[in-house]
């Protein structure tokens, strides 16, 4: 493996402030974009969830009549659990890791100087912004989107509260996250089959450029099934049209089979980088190629082909006939069989490795740990006869928060923690992430083991006030999440300590362990990376 | 703050009291703490409990435990002090069959029972005679009872709206907050009841937990489902689609009784007037009355081929 020039500093033609980061063309700092952007996102959408905490500690209403919308509480609730949701998963996950640690690490992984289509990039950067404007927007001229992120018609399209403009600011929304997500998918796809440094095979790509490029097929496949979804929402609400309204022989249904044929890739979307991040902080740590190479890139294709074919499984309740559901429910289930591959492969990855525990190495295996209990659940979840008992309730809640907030976002605090020192040159200081690791584990774990029980009892989801039975547990629930954001804000902490105060470090800090190429260059690497293509002598997978 | 303390120690003090302080108690409700279902009044709904608690929840809990201890061992075992020279293996064909195939095996035995009981709770029974139509709107539920005729020759029917919402003192039982109605959905026991759903405006959900019971209430579409309730009872249930502002405040409540007294129910009753007195003065709810035959439910007959109407 070559390297970047060493003496890179004498080549860093870097522009001035303004044309680097409101211009830029180079994927690396339109990938540190991307993650400020998440970051400011993240708070902001853990911050609408600790307000849902603080309403739901106690019974009756406490927080959202005070709240500044000129709404009934019940509305400001649903504008709440819809701005968590639609930020969480389309300005806080996405842009975190298909942009952020997508544009920032893929290049360097597969020895490319940059993307396929830099000016592309930036566009899919900063279509994220007016999107996000949008959004905000929706609820200051209006009072906000109270739909639930699924925003199923007819509450979409005739219900009062929804008459006014703030759902077609939604909808905009959505089309420009949806257009920036498909730029970046086309990008991605082109640059992974064209740009990887010679003598790197597909069967020699680190398994994030896999994950990536799944991801990519994923986002260009899905996404623009949204965008016909809400489109047609927007002519029913606005052009007469009736695609989902049965008065003109439209049909409700007919919307949730193309929100759900996005939605449920979607997931994988938010999970797939995460697993390809995890498995390279696994190996590294554990000083050790990954174990099963192949498996576990085809085990990823995989998870993408079964992806499409499963997502009325959303819907079990809906009345589809009830041999539709038991395809539904077996198909489900088949998912089930290439991430238990997964899983096992990086404990196997671990297996006779050299340890150390660092806080992206706990984080990797808490994600492991998580996510394999929100696996579980969601087998249970897949056999239909159960789910009937406890669809839309906590129970569902709980699932799909172990596996996207302790998969993804694990991911996604797991990979910071391992690729800052290279991103920033600096590395985050030791005892107090740790404090940070376990206070977020502790934390989340608070926050959502409980919520399996409330959803067993009956309690149902998008509820801003309950029974009093279901009192306990809220209460232990709320804690949780007090702790956690605590713990959110600790990391903002570490976060600029890190890139002001923080140590040092040089090429390669993790070592032995640490083979792929972003690992070559210096820390930070320099503006403008592999003008001298590295080249792939050997298989770094065996 | 101090609000909110007094509040939370009111109710705790209330969850203590509430069991034994009132006379009317409801079966299908949740329980303070309670970790796992509301026991089932349905035999199919008891199914169901049994195909978790016999099926998935010892395969959750097995893979999660395996998968947790190998990962503690691994930890212990291969720390960087205990094993300072990584093993430089990559690949076991064997073990990644066996880990491909097992969880297949798995999935393959879950699927039959699952696959039985979906068409059990989802194909109504052919000898069901009894209807009752529940229509969503925002945001209560109307319920009609399609030829069943009370005393001024009409069919039954009447909405249900929360009651208690801002007067608590309008509750039977200060336990039901936010779960009772200003009429009952009075439905005879051990009866196959055929529920309709359908939906006026947006889509909502009728659900009651303690019969694992959920459909969804959708504009254009008369969706069905079925239940049979053993045990006389109150059971409630809340709207689970969201449904707008007041999503959180259209309960259902049904008050299964035996067959007579439904009888007698259904004569004083007229269109949008149901005999709320009759209701109240019915004695002898005690869930234990009928106990659904659980000894008879083991893990075996969860996997019997019984044949299965399509």
């Amino acid at each position: 493996m070559a390297t970047a020039s060493a003496d890179h500093h004498d080549h860093d033609h870097a522009p001035g402030f303004f044309a680097r980061w409101f211009m830029s063309t180079n994927h690396k700092d339109i990938g540190i974009l991307y993650l400020w952007y998440a970051g400011i996102m993240g708070l902001i959408g853990g911050f609408v969830s600790l307000l849902m905490r603080m309403e739901l500690q106690y019974p009756g209403l406490q927080i959202i009549q005070n709240l500044p919308i000129d709404a009934a509480p019940g509305h400001v609730w649903n504008v709440l659990i819809t701005a968590h949701g639609v930020i969480m998963v389309f300005f806080f996950v996405m842009p975190a890791l298909i942009g952020g640690f997508g544009n920032y690490l893929l290049p360097l992984m597969i020895g490319a100087p940059d993307m396929a289509f830099p000016r592309l990039n930036n566009i899919s950067f900063w279509l994220l912004v007016p999107s996000i404007l949008l959004l905000i927007l929706s609820a200051i001229v209006d009072t906000g989107v109270g739909t639930g992120w699924t925003v199923y018609p007819p509450l979409s399209v005739s219900d009062p509260n929804h008459s006014g403009i703030a759902m077609d600011l939604a909808i905009f929304s959505l089309h420009l996250a949806g257009a920036s997500s498909i730029l970046g998918a086309v990008n991605f796809i082109t640059t992974i089959f064209n740009m990887r440094a010679p003598g790197m095979t597909l069967h020699r790509m680190p398994l994030f450029a896999w994950a990536m490029l799944v991801t990519a097929f994923l986002l260009l496949l899905a996404v623009p099934v949204l965008g016909g979804g809400i489109t047609m929402l927007l002519t029913d609400r606005n052009f007469g049209t009736t695609f989902f309204d049965p008065a003109g022989g439209g049909d409700p249904v007919l919307f949730q089979h193309l929100f759900w044929f996005f939605g449920h890739p979607e997931v994988y979307i938010m999970i797939l980088p995460s697993f390809g991040l995890i498995s390279h902080i696994i190996s590294t740590h554990s000083k050790k190629p990954i174990f099963g190479y192949l498996g576990m890139a085809y085990a990823m294709v995989g998870i993408g082909v079964v992806g499409f074919v499963v997502w009325a499984h959303h819907m079990f309740t809906v009345g589809m006939g009830v041999n539709v559901e038991w395809y539904f429910l077996l198909a489900t289930m088949v998912i089930a069989v290439p991430t238990g591959i997964k899983i096992f492969s990086w404990i196997a990855t671990m297996w006779g490795g050299s340890i150390r525990f660092t806080v992206p190495m706990l984080y990797a295996i808490a994600l492991l740990i998580l996510f394999t209990i929100g696996g579980v659940t969601g087998v249970a979840l897949a056999n239909a006869t159960f789910d009937f008992a406890v669809h839309d309730t906590y129970y569902v809640v709980a699932h799909f928060h172990y596996t996207l907030s302790m998969g993804a976002v694990f991911g996604i605090i797991g990979a910071f923690y391992h690729w800052i020192g290279k991103m920033s040159g600096r590395q985050y200081p030791s005892v107090i992430s740790h404090i940070q690791f376990w206070t977020f584990f502790i934390g989340v774990n608070l926050i959502f083991f409980p919520q399996h029980f409330l959803g067993m009892q009956g309690m149902p989801r998008r509820y801003p006030d309950y029974n009093d039975a279901y009192a306990g547990f809220h209460y232990i629930s709320s804690l949780g999440s007090y702790l956690t954001f605590a713990s959110a804000i600790l990391f903002v902490f570490i976060v600029f300590y890190t890139i002001m105060f923080g140590r040092r470090v040089g090429d390669n800090y993790w070592g032995e362990g640490a083979t792929t190429l972003e690992w070559t260059v210096s820390s930070p690497p320099p503006f403008h990376t592999f003008e001298d293509l590295p080249v792939i002598e050997k298989d770094p997978n065996h | 703050m101090r609000k909110c303390l007094t509040t939370f120690a009111t109710l705790l003090a209330a969850l203590v009291v509430a069991p034994s302080a009132f006379a009317q108690e409801a079966a299908g409700i949740a329980k303070p703490w309670g970790l796992t279902y509301q026991e089932a009044a349905s035999q199919v709904f008891q199914e169901i409990q049994n195909f978790h608690d016999f099926y998935l929840m010892p395969v959750m809990l097995g893979i999660s435990v395996f998968v947790i201890a190998l990962i503690g061992y691994v930890m212990i075992r291969f720390r960087e002090k205990a094993n300072p020279v990584p093993s430089k293996v990559t690949h076991n064909q064997a073990l990644e069959v066996v880990w491909t195939a097992i969880p297949v095996l798995i999935l393959v035995v879950l699927s039959v029972p699952s696959t039985r009981l979906l068409f059990k709770q989802q194909v109504t029974p052919a000898d069901t005679n009894f209807t009752l139509k529940v229509t969503g709107f925002q945001w209560a539920w109307n319920y009609q009872y399609p030829g069943i005729k009370g005393k001024d020759g009409e069919d039954i029917a009447f909405d249900a709206y929360l009651i208690g919402r801002d007067d608590p003192s309008e509750l039977t039982n200060p336990a039901w907050r936010l779960l009772e109605t200003d009429n009952f959905v009075v439905v005879p026991t051990e009866t196959n009841i055929r529920i309709q759903v359908a939906a006026r405006d947006v889509i909502h959900s009728f659900a009651i937990p303690a019969l694992g019971l959920k459909k969804d209430a959708m504009p254009g579409r008369l969706n069905e489902t079925w239940t049979r309730i053993e045990k006389p009872g109150i059971y409630f249930g809340q709207c689970s689609e969201i449904c707008g502002l007041d999503h959180g405040y259209m309960p259902i409540a049904i008050k299964a009784v035996p067959q007579d007294q439904f009888n007698a129910w259904v004569a004083a009753s007229e269109v949008d007037a149901p005999a709320n007195d009759v209701v109240a003065t019915i004695q002898g709810l005690e869930p234990s009355a009928v106990t659904i035959d659980t000894a008879a439910l083991t893990a075996d007959t969860l996997v019997s081929d019984q044949p299965v109407t399509r």
